[in-house]
This record gives C-alpha cells, sequence and structure tokens, in this order.
C-alpha cells in the first residue's frame, strides 16, 4: 500500500504543481520582503525621532500589527476592505498588503534597534577625526548598521514565507490548496495519498525556508565581533 | 606554627592541553600555616598550576596529596576536598543574582548543611573583619571591584578550609583598591592561614611569602625565602624576570 | 451586535485552553532540548538539532495539515484538540528551547568554576547559580514566544476547531455581518493578548531594573 501512496507525488505533473503552488507562496513573500525592507528603512528612521507624535503613531502602528495574529490582518484586509469600501481585493493583493503592513513593522524596529545599538562615541570619534555628518554615516554608521541588520532581515524573509502559508484560509491558490486538489482527484485510485502529498508540502516549505535560515545565522556569526 | 606538618604535597604534576605540556613534573610541598607565593611571566602555567590544585584542572600524571591522603585520583569526591580548599578568583565570580550574603551563606547552607541562623552570625563576624558588614544586603553589581573581592574571599573562608588559593586576585582591580584587598590576605598570613598565591604584586609578594616559587616555561625555576628571591636571586631568568619589574617602575615613576 | 458576543466567548475559551496546554508542553521540549545541547549529549544532540531546524523551518499550517489530513491514512487517527496541540507543542519547543539555550549560554563558564570553588556539586551548581541567572536572561524571550504561540492558534480552524476565525469566517459567510464579526475578533484578540503583552513588558522591565546580570 505504502508504495502507492508516493507513487501520486511523481504522477503526472503533481510535482511540478506543487512547486507551482509554493512559488506562488514565495512570490508573495519575496514581494512583501522587498516592500517591507523599504518602508521598514523609512519607518525605523522615523521611530528615532525624538517628535512625540511621530513617537506616538508609530508605536501603536507597532504594536496593533505585532499583537494581532497574521491571520486576523488577513481578514480585516480581505473582508473588511471589500465590505467598507466596496474594493474588491483579491486573496493575493490582500496578502502582498498586510504581509507588507506587518513586515514593515517588524523591520521598522529592527532598523530602530540597530540604530540606538550604535554607540554614541562612533559618531563622537567619526567628528574627531574630522569627518562630516555624511560622511559619519556613510563610512561608520551605516556599515555597521548594516552588519546588525542584514542577518536579521533575511531571518524576514523566511518568517514571511512562513506566514505566506496562511493565504490558503482566504482562498488563495498556493502549495497546500494544490494538494488538496491533487488529493481530491486521487481519492479513489490513492486513497493514502494526503499523507505523501502533505508530507511533500512540509518538507518543500523546509527546503524553501532552511537554506535562507543557515545563511542568516551564519552571517550573524561572521558578524558578530 | 609547625611548619615541618605537610598540608599538601604535589609529586611529579605534569599537566598538558593536548598541544604541548603546560606544567612539567612539578613537586611542591606546602606546609601547614605556610604562606608560598606564585610568580613568573605571564602563562609560564602558575594558574593552572593553582587550578590543579582543587581539580578544576584535570592532570595526566602525578600525585596530589592533602593531610596525606590523594587527591588526584579517578574517585576523588571533590565536592569534599574543595571544602577545605577555598579558592578566589581574579574575576571575583561572585554570583550576581544573590546578595552578599547569599553568596556567603550559600556554601555553609547547601554544601555543610549548617542551619542559615548559625553561618549567618559567622558570615557577620567575617563581614566584619573585612570592613563590608554594611554591604550584607546588596547586590554585588552595587559593589567596587575592591569591596567584590573581599566579599569573594569571605565567601571562600567561611567554609573553614585548611588553605586558600588566591589566583591574581588583584589583577583586575583598580590601582586604588588593591591595598584593601591585600590588607585583608596579609592579615590572613599573620593569623596563621595556610595559603598559595599567585600575584604580580612584587612588593606584596615580599611581604607575605614565607616561600617563593618562581615558575618560568611549566618548570619551576627556583624555590626561594623571599629576601633571597627578591634581593640576589640565583638563577639567571629570575633575575631577568625580576629586572623587568623595576624598569617598569622607573618608567611608571 | 451582543447577539453574537457568546460564540466568541466560547471561541476565545477554546483558544486560550489549547494555547495554554500547547504552551506548557513547549516549555517541557524546550526546556529538555536546550539541556541535551547544553551537556552535548550524544546522539540526542543530533535528534534536537534536526528537530529544531524542522520546526522552525516549517509553518504550523502545514504541520496541522499533515497531522490532522495525512496521518490517518496510515491510521493515525488523532482529534482536531490532539492535533492542535501536538502541532503547538512540535512548533514551540524549538522557539523555547532557544530561549533557554541563549539564557544558558549567556552564563560565563566561570560561575560553574565558581560554585564548584565552594564545594557545591554540579547538580547544585546548576540549580542555584546558573538556572536562576540563565532563566532571568530567558525571560523576555520565552514572553515574546507566549504571545507568538498564542497568536499562532488563529490557524486552528484550519483543523476543524471553533475558534475565534471559525467563528468570524462563519459569521461572515453565513449572515454576511463583516463589520460585526471582524470588530469582534480584533476586541477578542486584544483582550486575549493585551494583558499578556503588557505583563510581559512589565515582567521585562521589572528583571532589567533588578538587573543582577552585572
Amino acid at each position: 500500500m505504502q508504495d502507492l501512496g508516493i507513487r501520486v507525488l511523481f504522477m503526472g505533473n503533481n510535482l511540478v504543481r506543487l512547486l507551482g503552488g509554493l512559488w506562488v507562496t514565495i512570490e508573495i513573500s519575496l514581494l512583501s520582503v522587498i516592500f517591507s525592507i523599504i518602508l521598514g528603512i523609512l519607518l525605523g528612521l522615523v521611530m528615532t525621532l525624538k517628535n512625540p507624535i511621530t513617537r506616538c503613531i508609530t508605536k501603536v502602528y507597532l504594536e496593533f500589527i505585532r499583537i494581532m495574529p497574521q491571520l486576523v490582518l488577513l481578514f480585516l484586509v480581505y473582508f473588511g476592505a471589500t465590505k467598507t469600501f466596496g474594493i474588491q481585493l483579491s486573496g493575493q493583493v490582500s496578502a502582498v498588503i498586510v504581509f507588507t503592513l506587518w513586515g514593515t513593522a517588524e523591520m521598522g524596529d529592527l532598523v530602530r534597534g540597530a540604530l540606538i545599538s550604535i554607540p554614541k562615541h562612533q559618531y563622537e570619534s567619526g567628528a574627531a577625526l574630522g569627518l562630516e555628518s555624511g560622511q559619519i554615516y556613510r563610512y561608520i554608521i551605516i556599515p555597521q548598521t548594516l552588519r546588525r541588520l542584514i542577518p536579521l532581515a533575511i531571518n524576514l524573509t523566511t518568517r514571511m514565507i512562513k506566514t505566506t502559508s496562511l493565504i490558503v484560509l482566504i482562498g488563495v491558490v498556493e502549495v497546500l490548496k494544490v494538494a488538496q486538489q491533487i488529493i481530491e482527484a486521487n481519492r479513489y485510485t490513492v486513497p493514502d495519498s494526503a499523507l505523501w502529498i502533505y508530507g511533500a508540502v512540509f518538507f518543500l516549505y523546509f527546503l524553501a525556508c532552511w537554506p535562507i535560515s543557515l545563511l542568516a545565522s551564519r552571517l550573524e556569526k561572521k558578524w558578530k565581533n | 606554627m609547625d611548619k615541618n606538618e605537610k598540608l599538601l604535597e604535589i609529586r611529579h604534576l605534569h599537566k598538558d592541553y593536548g598541544n604541548g605540556p603546560v606544567l612539567k613534573d612539578i613537586s611542591l610541598d606546602v606546609h601547614k600555616g605556610e604562606v608560598l607565593v606564585l610568580i613568573g611571566p605571564s602563562g609560564c602555567g602558575k594558574s593552572t598550576f593553582l587550578r590543579c590544585m582543587n581539580g578544576l584542572e584535570s592532570i595526566q600524571s602525578g600525585e596530589i596529596l592533602l593531610d596525606g591522603e590523594v587527591i588526584s585520583g579517578e574517585k576523588t569526591k571533590w565536592s569534599e576536598v574543595r571544602q577545605k580548599i577555598g579558592m578566589v578568583f581574579q574575576s571575583y565570580e561572585l554570583f550576581p543574582h544573590m546578595t552578599v550574603l547569599d553568596n556567603i551563606l550559600l556554601g555553609p547552607t547547601k554544601v555543610q548543611k549548617r542551619s542559615r541562623v548559625d553561618a549567618e552570625k559567622d558570615a557577620e563576624s567575617l563581614l566584619e573583619r573585612v570592613g563590608l558588614l554594611d554591604k550584607k544586603d546588596v547586590y554585588p553589581r552595587q559593589l567596587s571591584g575592591g569591596q567584590k573581592q573581599r566579599v569573594a574571599i569571605v565567601r571562600a573562608l567561611i567554609m573553614k578550609p585548611e588553605i586558600m588559593l588566591f589566583d591574581e586576585v588583584t589583577a583586575a582591580l583598580d590601582p586604588e583598591m588593591v591595598r584593601e584587598v591585600l590588607d585583608v590576605m596579609l592579615e590572613l598570613a599573620k593569623g596563621g592561614s595556610t595559603m598559595v598565591i599567585v600575584t604580580h604584586e612584587m612588593q606584596f609578594a615580599r611581604a607575605v611569602a614565607d616561600q617563593v616559587v618562581f615558575l618560568d616555561g611549566g618548570d619551576i625555576v627556583e624555590m626561594d625565602d623571599p629576601e633571597t628571591f627578591f634581593v640576589c636571586p640565583k638563577t639567571e631568568r629570575a633575575q631577568r624576570f625580576l629586572n623587568t619589574f623595576t624598569f617598569e617602575k622607573k618608567e611608571e615613576q | 451586535m451582543g447577539e453574537y458576543a457568546h460564540l466568541y466567548v466560547e471561541a476565545a475559551k477554546l483558544t486560550l485552553t489549547l494555547g495554554v496546554i500547547g504552551i506548557i508542553f513547549s516549555l517541557g521540549i524546550g526546556l529538555a532540548c536546550s539541556l541535551i545541547q547544553y551537556y552535548k549529549i550524544p546522539f540526542l544532540k543530533r535528534i534536537v538539532s534536526v528537530y529544531i531546524e524542522l520546526s522552525r523551518n516549517t509553518p504550523l499550517l502545514v504541520q496541522l495539515f499533515f497531522l490532522y489530513f495525512g496521518l490517518p491514512k496510515i491510521g493515525v487517527m488523532i482529534s482536531s484538540e490532539g492535533c492542535a496541540i501536538i502541532g503547538l507543542s512540535f512548533l514551540g519547543g524549538s522557539y523555547m528551547a532557544e530561549a533557554f539555550r541563549s539564557g544558558l549560554e549567556a552564563i560565563e563558564e566561570s560561575q560553574m568554576e565558581s560554585g564548584l570553588a565552594i564545594g557545591l556539586s554540579h547538580s547544585q551548581v546548576m540549580r542555584y547559580v546558573i538556572f536562576p541567572q540563565a532563566l532571568s536572561i530567558s525571560v523576555p524571550a520565552l514572553c515574546a514566544n507566549v504571545i507568538f504561540l498564542i497568536k499562532e492558534t488563529s490557524v486552528f480552524s484550519a483543523v476543524a476547531l471553533a475558534d475565534l476565525m471559525y467563528v468570524a469566517k462563519d459569521l461572515i459567510g453565513l449572515y454576511y455581518q463583516t463589520d460585526e464579526a471582524l470588530l469582534m475578533l480584533v476586541i477578542a484578540y486584544l483582550i486575549l493578548l493585551l494583558p499578556i503583552s503588557l505583563a510581559a513588558a512589565w515582567l521585562e522591565r521589572r528583571l532589567r531594573y533588578a538587573g543582577f546580570g552585572n
């Protein structure tokens, strides 16, 4: 019986379809990560400002986004936007909006953390060498900030890919949905296909995320000192 | 002082980290009431030697005896032996999550199973002796380096050890705090404690030592009473080592 | 709009119950794994690191699908609640392990030596010296994990559990009560998570001020 199940994976173009489904997830993740990094850097800079109004707004934004499960945010945008503004957003677009909102909050906090972790005497010793403020940022502050930030930003990508698995719950056809379709289609010929197909999805996610996690922790170790 | 009674005996000790010997065939006796000072250039193995004495480092061959019993064997109950051998570290190593008093009482209450009330009396009188009774309820981070080190000494003393090991206890201190710690050690020496001290404070070594042991390259190069050693050392290596100090002093002043 | 409130209360109870059980298991798994890594126990150490990589690099939703739809095909039937708890513990265990591990690693080895030097046994040093310090260092990460895991429970509706998301989706799908459903959903999660988040922040601040960590 058991070899029957695994056969489903390699029947027809099933594996290719699964990979295609995973690509939908990864595409949405990558888009969201790119937007998040750009907006997150801006947010992080804004958050270091001493202005009480921007402080308050960014703090509320950050806390709300971080305390809500991402699936709730997804529901808010996907169902809420349609109802409230009468815009029919597709699942994909909703997902990119939500994960960008979430990623921006996470990234913004990381950027802020990296910026304030640069000790003050780094600015001072730059100034003591006679560097101008722009040069201090270019040669001293930004390189150091990037070293702290890059591993964390890479890590955000794996978190994004994992989180994007939620889009199946708002009806986007991605890897889990494709898996369901394959299982459905082979219900009678291969009754135990679910084990193999879902097992395969599990490992596909692992294969997508693991190398990225590994890269992040390598870089983190390398740049620690 | 009965200086003939051997308290700690080290016989043919050999220590190796796997990339060449650190200590080569070292033999040494510490008598009751004696103060032994180990000096030598950094990396000569003096701290390692000290750590071997209470089993923090394993040894490859040789024997260590305390009160005539071998303590370097496989079956040594280090927990019992270490109650008789107190040790103070360069970096104090107080437990940061405990108050001064709790730091001191951990050994007596958990190892010796003494009642807290009883041990507390001892702790307080020892703290008084080192001038820190008023600090008994504060956390280590609120203390200066010199104060931390005095607490660390009390924490070792309360176990009533037969011998105390001091591993460069003033090396991490600001200069003005060195004195307060050395004074405590001098007083212990006067009181007849048996001590093995690793230090770079040559003046202190001369004042406190009964025997000076000069280690270099994992060997005992010279062993003498302090006057002989500091005034006219027998070996050329010891002479050279001592010269580096006088030279440094001239530069400093 | 109160007419559906009781549905949310029931759902929140379910979320919280499963979440708390999962978190307790996660803490147990995490502690065990971190100790195995700390003591570098041969073989088990390997298994733990494979587990941690698998758990941290796959989404809970996919883990649940495998448990709930996949395993019954080889005769392993687990209830929805069982799947939810197993899935959450499988996920949370690795996160908790990392939190404990970073705490243990932050304590210098010289603390162990100094404990041994006053005659404490190895296990006594662990108990009185290493663990209390490691735990206080781990607390912020442990708190963050608790919040993370409760948020993760929001996917439980995928294995047919009537949790908050399930109720909301029902109200939207069957009765078109979108605004109410979403508002109640947000409020429910705020009520659930805000106190935990505030408590965590308070605990963290307290520990930092007690700041015995140097």
